[in-house]
Order: structure tokens, then C-alpha cells, then sequence
């Protein structure tokens, strides 16, 4: 049975549809992604995962029970982080730890285990009042205090927003070091690179799941030729793809263009010769382009596009 | 060569024993897109609230927009736009009531917020929201209102505090081809966690423990570190730091 079990799941909050008859399960062990812009309806999901608020319509279970039946056992058995700081900013470190332990009817000795790779960077600090803390520590205090009951099942929504690179590569090797001991883990965040580091993504918009799938797989779920185009003068080059007649989209991504040709069977290697010449054509010498393979972002767009959902296009 | 649009000389704050923001130094040119990067802790806010005038420096001086940061915070308030990351809208407000509201605290006059608030409406193709309410618009749109009220005063420099945290992907580039389209007559000062943006920028400087750890274009720092984006240029110096723990 799957650790969580979701089926045509909907919420709305006045006018606005949080949540859109949405399906998908998480297995067991597994690191599941929610991956998405603000207003996705990631945390409404969480809050109704955690049992806080109930779904308007469908049904959910995790670890077995449903969400509108069975709360008590859930909530047991749950680690939480929420979207916002959730720490007791006047406790210190160590105080924080032992009150979320005392709520679960447990000692931070008895979770210590599970913890320790993470609260052992704590400790030098352990006295300091958790909003002396800087953003980083913030972080891992808080994620400390979700597992230190010993939970079956992770929640975490956004943990990493507004968080540095570095850091959110650390935070990230911490997820996986506790995946790899056993624990499901389903956390969200609107920073698309991160997909890469889930066994299984959902992409999410406007309270729809757009795919899921296994991140290494959305390469080859992407339709149509996709091309990177580098020059000295990009967005002059942006511009000029954009009105070619065979574009389907085209987009700055770091140093490159990507553009996406509209005819699915085009030969790769004849599309980038044809894609230079383009550009010749029209002052931009120093083009060149060749084929590559979609990324998130990429095929996150195309989803958003094809499902008429682009706020702007 | 014109004045620069930003010039901050061994600017310094400390709080107590702390030196938030460590003796830097750095000119930003008009019309230049200046990334302001740094690990959480590195110093950033602290000296971009410095440069708007906010908070004082402990030591050192800087210059936005022509005007001294500590003594002519008025004419630097004129001077200068800002936008952060949660937008600085007001969500029960109307479209229309949003763009006068913000041209009477920048201190424009009644005739000039008309003509703006038109002006401002058509190019955004918003004519027909004008009187919708702030919240019911897409994100992507709150943005861009977001941003044009930013420049509303036609102020000389913007200050964008991670304007992108939480958009989705196509927001996040039509915002950056906002921001190109800018800085034909405005100096952009931009923080972002989005590493590829980075790439954007003609410029970026790089905050490690309070002070500035690399600066350049993004092609000449790449070549510095040897690295094969500004993600690798970023890890090789925020990693051994200090304080991003």
C-alpha cells in the first residue's frame, strides 16, 4: 500500500480553486517532489496531508488512514515543516527540540539517531534563542524538530525558498542521507532545478498537476526539437527566432536561448544549420546552435502553454 | 565618463561586534543590470538598506544617484524605485487605486498620476483591469504592475529585491525581458537566488561574509574560477565561507 494515497482531491477557498480534482500516490521509502509557482496549491495539499484543514471533495490517506477519518493517528506519526518559520523564536535551540519531543510524548535522546547528522552542526549553538539564528540554522533546527518524534512520513513545504545555492545543495544531501534510511519524504518547492534531486516529481499549476514522473524521464516527454542558440546579441536573437514561422517557443535560459521548433520530425542537425542561417540572414554573424535535451523548466513551460495555463503568452 | 549611478566607498555596519557588511567597495554605471549576489547572511540586505537610505553606515560612504546616503535620504527616496520579492501591491486595492497611491508617495501630482496611470495601463495592455482588484489578477500580471509602479516616478535607479521568488518559469524570464527593456534609461540593482538570472546581469558582485568576494561580468568571473557557470563561480566561493551556515 502506498504511504499516501490521493484521489480527485479538491479544495477552494472562496473564488479561488486551490486544489483541482487532483490524483497521484507516493510509494513507500520514496523522495516525492511538488514542484511548482507560488498558489500551485502545494501547501493547501500539505494542510489537508497533515489533517489541518479537510478537502471540499475526493479523498486522501496517509500511512493507510484517511485524512478525514482518522486524524489523531496521522498526526502521530507525521513530520511537519511548514512553509513559514514555525520555531518558538524566544526558546533557545535546545528548548525548541525538547518541546517539539515533549508534544509526541518523547526526549530528544530517544530521536537522537535520526537526527544527529543534522543537530550535531546545531549544538556549538545550543543555548542561542532560535531567532539569533541565521537562515540556514533557522532551517535545520527546523527539520530537526519534525523528526525528532521519529515520524514515518516527511512533510516540507518549501524548505529551501529563499535559501542560497549552497546551501540548498547541503539541504538536499540531508533529504537524501534520510530517504536512504527508510523515511518517505514528500516536499515541495518553486525552485524547478531541485526536481532533479526527487525519485518522482508532480509538476503543478494552478491547483492541477500538469505531469508526474521520474525526473530523468522528461527528456524524452518533450515533443518537439528543442535547440540551444548562443550569440553575442541575444536578445536581439530572441526576437528575431521569435517571428520565425516554424517557432513554437523560445526563451533565455542563462547564456542561451532554447528555442522549440513547431514541426515534430525535423532532423536535428538540418534544423541547426537551418537556425544559423536564420540568424545570418538577419545581422547575427556569430549564431550557432545545436541540439539538446529538455530540461524541467523546459518541459514545465510546454505543459504550461499546451494547457492553455500561461498567465502572459 | 558620467557619474556613476551607484558609488559606495569601504562602506561598513556593524551591530554590536558583528560587521554585517565589511569595508566594500563597488561603482554601479547608468543603465548598467547590476546582480547583487550572496549567500543568506553575506551581508546583502544590510547594504542595500544602507544604499536606500534605511539604516546608516557605521564607516565609509556611498553615493545613489548623485546624492550622499547619509545626509540627503529625501532626494535619494525620489531618486530611486523598489520592489521585493513579496509584491509591494496592496492586494484589496484596485488597479488604478495602486498606481495612486504609490504616485503620491513618490510625490508626483495629481495630473502627472493621470497621465502616468494611462500611460502605465497601455502598456501593460491592462485597460480593462483597471478597475479589477489586485488580488484577482494572475501572478504574472501583479508582477508586471508591480514593477511599472516601481518605475512610475521614472526614477533613476531600481533596486529589485529577489522580484522572481516563487514565479513560475515563463513569468520569470517575460519579467527579465521587462527588466532589459528598462535599463535602456534606468540602472537596475538586482538580488537573486536564481543562478541563471545571474547570467542576465551585465554585471555581478558577489557577497562572501560581508564582503565582496568576486565582481565582474559574468563571462570574465567564469573565466577567474574556471568554472563553467555562475552556479560554480557562486559554490567555489559561498562553500568555505563562514557564516552561510
Amino acid at each position: 500500500m502506498p504511504d499516501v494515497e490521493v484521489s480527485g482531491l479538491s479544495k477552494r477557498f472562496d473564488e479561488v480553486t486551490a486544489l483541482d480534482s487532483i490524483s497521484f500516490s507516493v510509494a513507500k521509502g520514496e523522495l516525492f517532489g511538488l514542484i511548482g509557482p507560488d498558489g500551485a496549491g502545494k501547501s493547501t495539499l500539505f494542510r489537508i496531508l497533515t489533517t489541518l484543514i479537510l478537502p471540499d471533495t475526493g479523498t486522501a490517506s496517509v500511512l493507510g488512514y484517511d485524512v478525514a477519518e482518522s486524524l489523531w493517528d496521522i498526526r502521530a506519526r507525521v513530520g511537519y515543516m511548514p512553509g513559514s518559520f514555525s520555531l518558538y523564536p524566544d526558546l533557545s535551540v535546545r528548548e525548541n527540540l525538547e518541546f517539539f519531543a515533549s508534544v509526541f510524548g518523547t526526549t530528544i535522546e530517544r530521536g537522537y539517531e535520526l537526527i544527529a547528522p543534522i543537530y550535531s552542526q546545531l549544538e556549538p549553538f545550543k543555548d542561542r534563542r532560535a531567532e539569533a539564528l541565521s537562515g540556514g540554522m533557522k532551517q535545520k533546527l527546523a527539520l530537526s524538530c519534525a523528526l525528532v518524534h521519529r515520524p514515518d512520513i516527511l512533510f516540507l513545504d518549501e524548505p529551501t525558498t529563499g535559501v542560497d545555492a549552497v546551501s540548498r545543495r547541503e539541504f538536499w544531501d540531508q533529504l537524501h542521507a534520510l530517504r536512504d534510511s527508510g523515511l518517505t519524504i514528500m516536499v515541495s518547492t518553486p525552485y524547478m532545478d531541485e526536481a532533479i534531486r526527487c525519485d518522482r516529481v508532480a509538476l503543478m499549476q494552478d491547483g492541477r498537476i500538469l505531469d508526474i514522473a521520474a525526473p530523468e524521464s522528461f527528456p524524452a516527454r518533450y515533443e518537439l526539437p528543442l535547440q540551444s542558440v548562443q550569440g553575442a546579441d541575444k536578445y536581439g536573437m530572441l526576437s528575431a527566432l521569435r517571428q520565425s514561422p516554424n517557432a513554437e517557443a523560445v526563451y533565455p535560459f542563462g547564456t542561451e536561448l532554447h528555442y522549440t521548433d513547431k514541426r515534430a520530425g525535423v532532423p536535428a542537425s538540418g534544423l541547426s544549420a537551418e537556425l544559423e542561417q536564420y540568424l545570418r540572414e538577419r545581422g547575427f554573424g556569430d549564431a550557432r546552435a545545436h541540439p539538446i535535451e529538455a530540461g524541467i523548466e523546459d518541459s514545465f513551460m510546454a505543459l504550461m502553454t499546451k494547457t492553455d495555463n500561461a498567465p502572459n503568452a | 565618463m558620467p557619474e556613476a549611478a551607484i558609488s559606495a566607498t569601504n562602506l561598513t555596519r556593524r551591530f554590536g561586534n558583528f560587521t554585517a557588511v565589511d569595508n566594500i567597495t563597488f561603482d554601479v554605471a547608468p543603465g548598467e543590470v547590476f546582480g547583487f549576489l550572496g549567500a543568506n547572511g553575506a551581508g546583502k540586505t544590510t547594504a542595500i538598506r544602507m544604499l536606500i537610505g534605511l539604516i546608516e553606515p557605521s564607516a565609509g560612504e556611498a553615493r545613489v544617484a548623485g546624492h550622499d546616503i547619509r545626509h540627503e535620504r529625501e532626494a535619494i527616496r525620489r531618486s530611486i524605485g523598489y520592489m521585493s520579492q513579496r509584491f509591494s501591491l496592496y492586494s484589496d486595492l484596485t488597479v488604478r487605486e495602486n498606481i495612486a497611491l504609490y504616485g503620491g508617495i513618490y510625490g508626483l501630482s495629481d495630473a502627472d498620476i493621470r497621465a502616468g496611470t494611462d500611460r502605465l495601463l497601455g502598456e501593460l495592455g491592462m485597460e480593462r483591469s483597471a478597475n479589477a482588484m489586485v488580488k484577482t489578477l494572475p501572478l504574472g500580471w501583479k508582477q508586471k504592475l508591480a514593477f511599472s509602479v516601481a518605475l512610475l516616478h521614472k526614477p533613476k535607479i531600481v533596486f529589485l529585491d529577489e522580484p522572481t521568488g516563487g514565479v513560475d518559469p515563463i513569468t520569470r524570464r517575460t519579467f527579465w525581458e521587462m527588466i532589459y527593456a528598462a535599463a535602456k534609461s534606468t540602472t537596475i540593482f538586482v538580488t537573486t537566488h536564481y543562478m541563471d538570472e545571474a547570467e542576465y546581469c551585465d554585471r555581478i558582485s558577489i557577497m562572501v561574509d560581508g564582503q565582496i568576494g568576486a565582481m565582474g561580468t559574468p563571462a570574465d568571473l567564469k573565466k577567474e574560477f574556471a568554472a563553467g557557470t555562475v552556479e560554480d563561480v557562486f559554490v567555489q566561493l559561498a562553500r568555505p565561507a563562514v557564516r552561510s551556515a
